[in-house]
């Protein structure tokens, strides 16, 4: 069966934007591709630029970071915190061959359950275009 | 506490009726979940959140001694203090807790029934893989300071206060203009009762003013906010009005001899009338001070006032005018705010087809107000094309009025309904008719909404009252020929007949729109906005006043355009969300705070540097004879966003529920190729 590839793809959404801007999308009945799992973190600037690499480590295609809109942010200014560990991330992953399609990033807000269903179709097709993660392989670890 | 050590799992997976149980295969989730590690039960019911689906979890931790909970159901955002509740109830600490959103991220979004399963499936396992790791949490509690900051004056505002204060707490009214009173001081009638608006307001800017718990601010602004639900911290500007507050009598013989007196547009009579350099914005004014406008003052802005000085000065009997005065700082202390910023009226500017800048028979529905109201400009007359001495004029034959100006229109930027504007253009034209019996009157309308008590009965007498309604939205309105007429092109949408309205008064019926200045609340508070611009409740139906941040509620037209009734009900609804806090007393504070370790802190502070609120400080510590720094975290001020967590290199600080080794097991779970 020649199946189209899928990609995986594991997303860090803040609590008080972006993953209301989510339920939004699913209140509003959009529809969007199932590829995307979401984790809750309080605010973006949670993301630990470790948390994307050990998500594509563990095999996942690409990796989202969604945030409030810059100077939204619930908490001031974890969000500028976030960008800046993103871009350093994504230049070092870019610089150790890895697609900068899979490594992502987005401002939805409470407001914007269309434009999180719009990322999410952008971040798959991003993923798609990139073909499946294989670059790292590392041994399951049991928490 | 319930042991912890060794993890007991419940796993509820809910149908929500058919909202997830028709998308996804709930018994195999159910039964997927049951083989993962840890879980002792896994259960299907139809309403978790329901009475009997609380019992259930209630029920399975007494009989199997679970001490984890995973609620697979809607979005944690909605149910989860209801599951935490219900945990607590049943003696579990209830920050063994974690949520599976297969609503609103699976069921509701995924057109697929067999890639929802799976992805289901996945949250759920996410969901155990965190679970295991879950910690007990401490809730605490602080004082709340007795006292409510209120920002803007309006009506809303004024409701809001008076109730605080009649309840017994102290409130600080903040308004930024010269006095209260909003938008509802400088309308005429109030539909559909035709109450004065003034008569019934008045009375409510006079007790503001006089009540011993209100701190009444005006001509003030918010310019810091600091602090917490329950212990802001507020400094406010008192802007230097050049008059002495306590020595003017408001006698006005100062206004009678500036010498710009009725040189410069009135923004209270929304510019048609004029006023001096020194003002009070309308008769009425609460307080009734005299207030020196320092950009166009002679004497302020020039330095030089006639030859002999200040005209003002001169005439003030108390010797009130200081221009020395300086803008004066505040800092208060504050448990809870009410932000009632109110709104602007939609600015014609951006629809020039309309002609308004170049017809000054061609007004706002505001204007209008201003010109039919005895305290306006023309004494209560409709006159128009008065000369720069406000003489002569004429009184309209033929009135045209214009339905949803700037409302309902997408080519604006407006897509909502500003809910007001077929109301007060239907008492607007029965003004007209009261006044000008004789005139013709018509009104363009795209679709009539009489929604509230007693508007639909409104409608019917003013359409008895000879008043034309014709449905059609104008494309333009235009002068013709050298008089007055102005002509209003439009087509009679229920006929198909094109048409070409002439007439000599022309009134918009603009919309509602968020303040040009909404940005700095925003920025003070961190508030969302909706789509449409206008603050955003913490839910639309059940939380209607809260805001995303704890102890900030939101009363009147800043969240969104309503009538008068509907303001005053917000604005209680918000006090009294704000006395629930003060009266109580006391406030859970966050439990999920940072935490550290520090025999794994290097003191580098580099979280110190990233907290946003200053939470974390450096501390000495003696390491077995070695005085070394660490981190540590003021629990009262740290809100867990984790900036720290994801600064320290060595992962020494860690936000509780949100720490490295509870998130790093959801990544292995959802990370891995299926």
């Amino acid at each position: 069966m020649s199946e189209e590839f899928e990609p995986n793809i594991v997303a860090f959404l803040c609590n008080w934007c972006s993953y209301a801007g989510a339920d939004l999308a699913g209140t509003s009945r959009m529809r969007y591709l199932p590829n995307v799992k979401i984790i809750r973190v309080m605010c973006s600037g949670r993301v630990n630029p470790l948390f994307l690499l050990n998500a594509l480590q563990q095999g996942a295609d690409g990796v989202l970071i969604s945030g409030c809109h810059p100077g939204d942010c619930h908490y001031l200014e974890g969000n500028f915190y976030a960008r800046r560990r993103f871009m350093l991330m994504r230049k070092l992953l870019e610089h150790v061959g890895v697609d900068p399609g899979r490594v992502n990033m987005s401002w939805v807000s409470a407001s914007e359950g269309a434009k999180f269903a719009d990322v999410v179709e952008e971040t798959v097709a991003k993923a798609k275009e990139a073909g499946p993660m294989d670059q790292f392989r590392r041994r399951q670890i049991n928490w | 506490m319930v042991e912890s050590y060794r993890p007991k799992i419940g796993v509820y997976v809910c149908d929500c009726g058919i909202n997830i149980a028709s998308v996804i295969d709930v018994p195999a989730v159910v039964e997927f979940a049951s083989k993962l590690p840890g879980v002792a039960v896994s259960r299907e019911y139809t309403y978790m959140c329901s009475d009997p689906g609380q019992n259930l979890i209630k029920e399975d931790i007494a009989n199997e001694k679970l001490n984890r909970v995973i609620v697979a159901s809607c979005s944690p955002r909605m149910h989860e203090p209801t599951f935490r509740k219900a945990i607590r109830e049943a003696g579990l600490n209830p920050y063994f807790l974690e949520m599976a959103n297969i609503r609103e991220q699976v069921s509701w979004v995924t057109v697929d029934h067999a890639e929802a399963t799976e992805k289901a499936k996945k949250l759920v396992e996410a969901a155990v893989a965190k679970a295991l790791l879950l910690e007990a949490l401490e809730e605490k509690e602080v004082d709340v300071i007795p006292s409510c900051l209120i920002i803007g004056a309006g009506i809303a505002g004024i409701q809001a206060a008076l109730d605080i204060a009649d309840a017994g707490f102290k409130v600080y009214l903040v308004e930024k203009t010269p006095s209260v009173g909003g938008h509802m001081a400088q309308l005429d009638k109030t539909f559909p009762t035709l109450d004065c608006s003034a008569c019934i307001l008045t009375p409510k800017m006079v007790d503001v003013a006089n009540h011993p718990n209100i701190e009444l601010m005006t001509y003030s602004q918010l310019e810091e906010i600091s602090g917490y639900v329950g212990n802001f911290k507020a400094k406010i500007r008192k802007k230097a009005r050049y008059v002495d507050f306590d020595k003017c009598t408001g006698c006005g013989v100062c206004a009678e001899n500036c010498r710009l007196a009725g040189r410069i547009p009135s923004e209270f009579d929304e510019l048609i009338g004029n006023r001096g350099a020194i003002y009070l914005p309308f008769p009425q004014a609460v307080p009734a001070k005299y207030t020196i406008d320092p950009e166009r003052c002679l004497q302020l802005s020039k330095g030089k006032c006639g030859k002999e000085g200040p005209a003002c000065v001169a005439a003030c009997g108390p010797g009130a005018i200081n221009f020395e005065q300086e803008d004066e700082m505040v800092e208060i202390e504050i448990g809870t705010v009410i932000v009632a910023t109110g709104f602007d009226v939609f600015p014609m500017e951006k629809k020039p087809e309309y002609g308004w800048a170049e017809n000054d028979n061609v007004i706002t529905g505001l204007e209008f107000e201003r010109l039919v109201s005895s305290s306006g400009p023309t004494g209560g007359k409709p006159v128009l094309g008065r000369d720069k001495k406000g003489e002569g004029g004429y009184l309209p034959e033929k009135v045209a009025f214009i339905h949803c100006v700037g409302s309902r229109d997408k080519s604006v930027g407006n897509e909502y309904c500003s809910r007001v504007c077929c109301m007060y253009l239907a008492k607007q034209a029965h003004l007209i008719r009261d006044k000008l019996p004789e005139a013709e009157i018509t009104v363009f309308y795209m679709d009539m909404r009489a929604f509230g008590k007693g508007f639909e009965e409104f409608y019917d007498r003013v359409r008895r009252e000879g008043v034309r309604y014709v449905r059609g939205n104008p494309s333009e309105i235009y002068r013709k020929g050298d008089d007055h007429t102005v002509v209003v092109k439009v087509e009679d949408t229920l006929t198909g007949t094109p048409m070409e309205y002439e007439a000599d008064m022309v009134v918009l019926g603009v919309g509602l729109e968020p303040r040009k200045d909404i940005r700095e609340i925003i920025d003070l508070f961190k508030l969302s906005q909706s789509t449409d611009g206008f603050f955003l409740e913490a839910h639309p139906k059940l939380r209607p006043v809260d805001t995303a941040s704890d102890g900030v509620f939101l009363a009147g037209c800043c969240q969104g355009p309503k009538d008068i009734p509907d303001t005053v009900a917000q604005a209680k609804a918000a006090a009294s969300s704000a006395l629930i806090l003060m009266a109580y007393g006391k406030v859970k504070v966050e439990a999920m705070v940072s935490v550290v370790s520090p025999d794994e802190c290097r003191g580098c502070g580099f979280c110190v540097e990233v907290c946003p609120f200053g939470a974390i400080e450096l501390v000495e510590e003696n390491r077995m004879g070695n005085i070394v720094q660490v981190a540590f975290v003021n629990e009262a001020l740290c809100k867990g966003c984790g900036s720290c967590a994801a600064a320290c290199l060595s992962g020494a600080i860690q936000p509780r529920s949100f720490k490295d080794e509870q998130i790093l097991p959801q990544i292995a779970v959802l990370g891995v190729k299926p």
